[in-house]
């Protein structure tokens, strides 16, 4: 399996995903430059955490007119599974790949530390080694997580269970308290509707190993290796 | 010709900024401020010799990076120099 890294000038969470996909995973991980033209043979893109651009002007939005970002249009518009993570969230907001913006935190502050997320659907390529409802402990780092989307579009996104996690307690309950940023409805990940691109604020790439004494974060690169089983690699 | 651009949260979104602000105004005494909203604001000098074209420009400049209209609103104003 060959798995994409895009890495934009300021990403810093791209290593980390190179050694989840390579070193836990057992498969190649290809670091790309975002100034590439082109993707090559991947089965998959991830977009990494970090601070693309020093977060100028809005986070992401500079990202966002990266020349990598045409050969990623064309990767999703093929049906490329591509899995943005905090930073690689937020350029897919900006991209217009996945509804919504985010805002700055409802305290304001940057807030780094583990939260709780429920999983809404297990029925995506991202999350189908986990189990509906079930909690998973993942870190988050950012200080614009506050998701924000327009009434019709949240509405579109329930009805079409695009919302793949929820910020909760450890006991799966979504209270004012476990929602850690203000965020919409609770949302810490979403995916487009046609299920192939998914972006959520915490971090999977740094708690997927023993070592880390957190292991919760391998559901996700799992789900993804598994969804990709059988499927050619995509050139665009 | 430049421009002076202003961008702005759109109305009824929460803006955590403007409301701490406007706590530390209330804290120090100023209680008639309410309702703080916080924005950007850019100058751009322009090489476009019509005003026309001008506006047309920085138009499309807000629409496609300067604001985002999830969840900003952007007026502009067009100053001959």
């Amino acid at each position: 399996m060959n798995i994409g890294i895009i890495v934009f000038p300021g990403s810093n969470c791209d290593r980390d995903c190179a050694h989840v996909v390579s070193e836990v995973m057992g498969h190649s991980a290809h670091l790309i430059w975002h100034q590439e033209p082109a993707i090559q043979d991947m089965d998959a893109v991830i977009l990494p955490g970090g601070f693309s651009y020093g977060d100028y002007l809005r986070t992401g939005s500079i990202a966002r007119f990266s020349p990598i970002m045409e050969a990623v249009f064309e990767f999703v518009n093929r049906g490329g599974l591509v899995l943005g993570i905090c930073n690689g969230f937020q350029i897919l907001l900006e991209a217009g790949l996945l509804p919504g913006a985010m805002l700055r935190n409802k305290a304001l502050s940057f807030i780094c530390e583990d939260t709780y997320i429920r999983i809404e659907n297990a029925e995506t390529p991202f999350t189908n080694s986990c189990e509906a409802g079930q909690v998973i402990k993942l870190p988050i780092a950012h200080a614009e997580g506050n998701y924000y989307t327009d009434p019709v579009t949240l509405s579109a996104l329930q009805a079409n269970a695009q919302v793949v996690f929820r910020y909760c307690d450890q006991d799966g309950n979504a209270t004012t308290i476990s929602n850690p940023n203000g965020s919409l409805d609770d949302i810490a990940g979403i995916r487009n509707a046609k299920g192939n691109v998914l972006g959520l604020m915490p971090h999977p790439e740094r708690c997927a190993e023993a070592i880390l004494s957190n292991q919760d974060g391998h559901s996700i690169f799992k789900s993804m290796v598994s969804s990709l089983m059988g499927k050619s690699p995509l050139s665009v | 010709m430049k421009a002076k651009i202003y961008i702005t949260l759109k109305d009824g979104i929460h803006d955590p900024q403007g409301r701490a602000i406007q706590q530390s105004l209330q804290t120090l005494g100023f209680t008639t401020a309410q309702d703080i909203r916080v924005g950007k604001f850019l100058e751009v000098e322009l090489q476009d010799t019509e005003k026309e074209s001008a506006e047309s420009n920085i138009k499309s400049m807000c629409q496609k990076l300067l604001a985002n209209t999830v969840i900003e609103d952007f007026r502009y104003e067009i100053v001959e120099t």
